[in-house]
């Protein structure tokens, strides 16, 4: 049951800005109601090997969060959910969540004995369908809630009654439904993130035609033990290991046919990514950046240094103009040097494309007035002012970046809800 | 030096950026570059030798003030007009345009290399089809072969020659071209007074510009 007033703030989207914004509130005092449409918290950042710029695994930060949401019992979280619906204004909205069933209950100990059980695989979405996963499935080892998930396509296959046969606890329920739940809020935190830009529309780098052109968001879950190749940077085309891999910056940012914006972390993604690269095969591994310029922001202008001072490490001036594939199925590089107007054809092992930021709202219904820049980012609306935007869903930005925005964004819902207080005393 | 090319560099100075902006078409685009080198890597013509400068360090060069360099130079004249920089800038800098614009710019400063194939073909062309409104396929395919010598001239009709053939057979060319005949607009007159019209208000329009109107 949702307890909720027109004191209660509505965290929309559970990824790192979400939970922090609902956290800040939560531990102020405040009833927070976090809503994800996931079946897991913690958003793109769990999906990150490592981040910089200290290079730490994302489940150390996400551990700390868990802790202290667990800890807090006036979060109420919703995974599975989505918002269908706002009404009302500032201090006093009513909202609808659509709810969709997991088919697993709170009395899954998550042991795994439902995923053993069965056959069915589907493609595996938290590691950008590299791979594959069965359909009664724990999306990550830090999932939270620590609870299976049955995909729907199971219903009415045998596997549906081999999952709830192996389920010693009786956590496994197939008659859940589809539920809309409504309730009250004062103010509302819009922290819905970002999906990587969709890299087949840069048509001249042939993403989804040469097996062996990825995106860093790919990338990502290629470098990570518990990703589709156990941690191995291994080609999708043969499976051989890529020890030469190129870096294609502003893969669709600060493009007028593409992105407008300049995605800001991309930059600083790939010189971190090139970290794995070199973890990975050591001397014989090779970068080489293609780069309009670094962007490496404020701070991370060390990081940068660092990865320049790498001998294994190389840096080309010039945005990429298109790539072939010769015969090896080798991606081949074709562009111009603006340092001496060189021309270059090369080929590498593996393409990674820095694709950017775009906002998970583009084009999606947000159901009430929010005003967005020419980006699609959501932006502060004075005539609707208990909604406030945080994290990616506002502007491309890194997760430190991100948090400061949840913390700005919580303490803004704050003061709503506060004067609602006020007024009601 | 041409006398305009005089008045022009002594008017700009030590601004060159600023005489392409003002004066040649489209130029005021060149400082929209962010030199990606996107244009150059989807030029086909820069995979080929011969072309001195690819758009993106033409941009640069006006930007550095290079002016000789940049209007004596084969570069914008190599131009295909095949789009691709243009359609592919993330800017949407107009580059295609540009180039025409800046050619057509070290033309009328009598700066445009001499004898340079598409300066040829370009003249040639706009002589023959102004001349009776209508393009004498046969007159202009023998000014673009007799361009180097009569000997070269006579070279490259034999090796074409089935090629005209064919197009002879099929109506496609018109052997009486040759002397003057073949198709002809109705109203020359009328396509000469047009053109001297249009001539006339560019001229204006130019001399304005470069008056500093
Ligand atoms: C390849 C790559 C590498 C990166 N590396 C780093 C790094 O090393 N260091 C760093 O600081 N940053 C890095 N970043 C950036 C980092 O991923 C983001 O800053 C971070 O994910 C922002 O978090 P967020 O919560 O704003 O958005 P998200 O992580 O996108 O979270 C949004 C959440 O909202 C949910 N959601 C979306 N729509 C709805 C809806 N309608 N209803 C309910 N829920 C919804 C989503 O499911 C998601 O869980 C990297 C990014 C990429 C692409
Ligand atoms: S951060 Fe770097 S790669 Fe990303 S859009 Fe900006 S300049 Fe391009
Ligand atoms: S593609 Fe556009 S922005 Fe890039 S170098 Fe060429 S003109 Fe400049």
């Amino acid at each position: 049951m949702t307890v909720a007033t027109n004191q209660t703030i509505l965290v929309v989207g559970g990824g790192i800005s979400g939970m922090t914004a609902a956290l800040e509130a939560a531990e102020t005092g405040k009833q927070v109601v976090l809503v994800e449409k996931n079946p897991w918290l913690g958003g793109r950042t769990a999906q990150l090997y490592r981040y910089f710029p200290k290079m730490c695994h994302p489940t150390c930060g996400l551990e700390i969060n868990l802790r202290r949401l667990k800890a807090n019992p006036r979060i109420q979280v919703y995974t599975l959910a989505e918002v269908t619906g706002i009404n009302g204004v500032k201090g006093d909205y009513t909202v609808t969540v659509k709810q969709t069933p997991r088919y697993v209950n709170e009395k899954c100990t998550a042991c795994g004995d439902c995923a053993k059980a069965v056959d069915g695989e589907i493609d595996d979405a938290f590691n950008y369908n590299l791979g594959k996963t069965k359909v009664a499935y724990l999306p990550h080892v830090m999932s939270y809630p620590q609870r299976y998930v049955l995909d729907p396509s199971i219903k009415g296959t045998p596997d549906a009654d081999k999952a709830k046969a192996a389920c010693k606890v009786g956590a496994i329920d197939l008659d859940m439904q589809e539920e809309l739940l409504n309730f009250k809020a004062g103010a509302i935190v819009w922290a819905t993130g970002w999906q990587p830009y969709d890299a087949k529309k840069i048509t001249p780098y042939r993403y989804g035609e040469f097996a062996n052109v990825i995106t860093n968001v790919e990338f990502e879950r290629l470098a990570d033990p518990k990703g589709p190749t156990g941690g191995k940077i291994l080609r999708p085309s043969d499976g051989k290991e890529a020890r030469n891999v190129a870096f294609i910056q502003c893969a669709g940012s600060r493009d007028e046919n593409h992105l407008r914006h300049c995605s800001r972390f991309c930059c600083m993604g790939s010189l971190k990514q090139t970290h794995y690269v070199q973890e990975a095969y050591g001397d014989a591994g090779k970068s080489t950046i293609y780069y309009i310029d670094i962007r490496a922001i404020d701070r991370f202008e060390d990081f940068y240094q660092k990865v320049k001072a790498n001998p294994n490490v190389g840096f080309i001036k010039s945005k990429v103009a298109r790539i072939t594939q010769d015969k090896d199925q080798n991606p081949v590089l074709w562009g111009v040097n603006t340092e001496g107007y060189k021309r270059y054809s090369t080929p590498h092992d593996l393409v990674v494309l820095a694709v950017g930021m775009e906002p998970s709202v583009k084009g999606v219904e947000i159901p009430a007035e929010v005003m967005s820049d020419s980006s699609g980012f959501v932006m502060a609306d004075p005539a609707n002012a208990g909604i406030f935007g945080a994290g990616c869903a506002t502007n491309a930005l890194d997760v430190n970046r991100a948090v400061q925005s949840a913390t700005a964004a919580a303490l803004r819902a704050i003061q709503v809800v506060n004067k609602v207080a006020r007024a009601e005393a | 030096m041409s006398n305009m090319n005089e008045q022009m560099a002594a008017k700009y100075k030590n601004n060159f950026l600023k005489e392409i902006e003002e004066q040649a078409e489209m130029g005021d685009w060149v400082k929209m570059c962010m030199q990606c080198g996107v244009c150059s890597g989807s030029c086909p013509t820069n995979f080929h030798a011969g072309w001195d400068h690819p758009p993106q360090e033409i941009f640069m060069m006006i930007r550095a003030g290079k002016r000789e360099e940049v209007l004596t130079s084969n570069s914008m004249w190599q131009c295909t007009s095949c789009y691709n920089c243009y359609v592919r800038c993330p800017r949407k800098v107009p580059i295609t345009h540009i180039m025409h614009g800046i050619a057509e710019y070290a033309y009328r400063l009598g700066l445009a290399p001499k004898m340079q194939p598409s300066l040829h073909l370009s003249q040639t062309f706009w002589n023959n089809a102004t001349k009776h409104g209508r393009v004498n396929e046969v007159q202009l395919t023998q000014s673009l072969y007799f361009k180097d010598g009569i000997g070269a001239g006579i070279k490259k009709a034999m090796e074409m020659k089935d090629v005209a053939l064919g197009l002879v057979k099929a109506k496609r060319l018109n052997i009486m071209e040759a002397l003057g005949g073949g198709h002809k607009c109705k109203d020359v007159d009328g396509i000469h007074k047009m053109l001297a019209k249009a001539k006339e208000l560019e001229a204006k329009r130019k001399a304005g510009k470069a008056a500093g109107a």
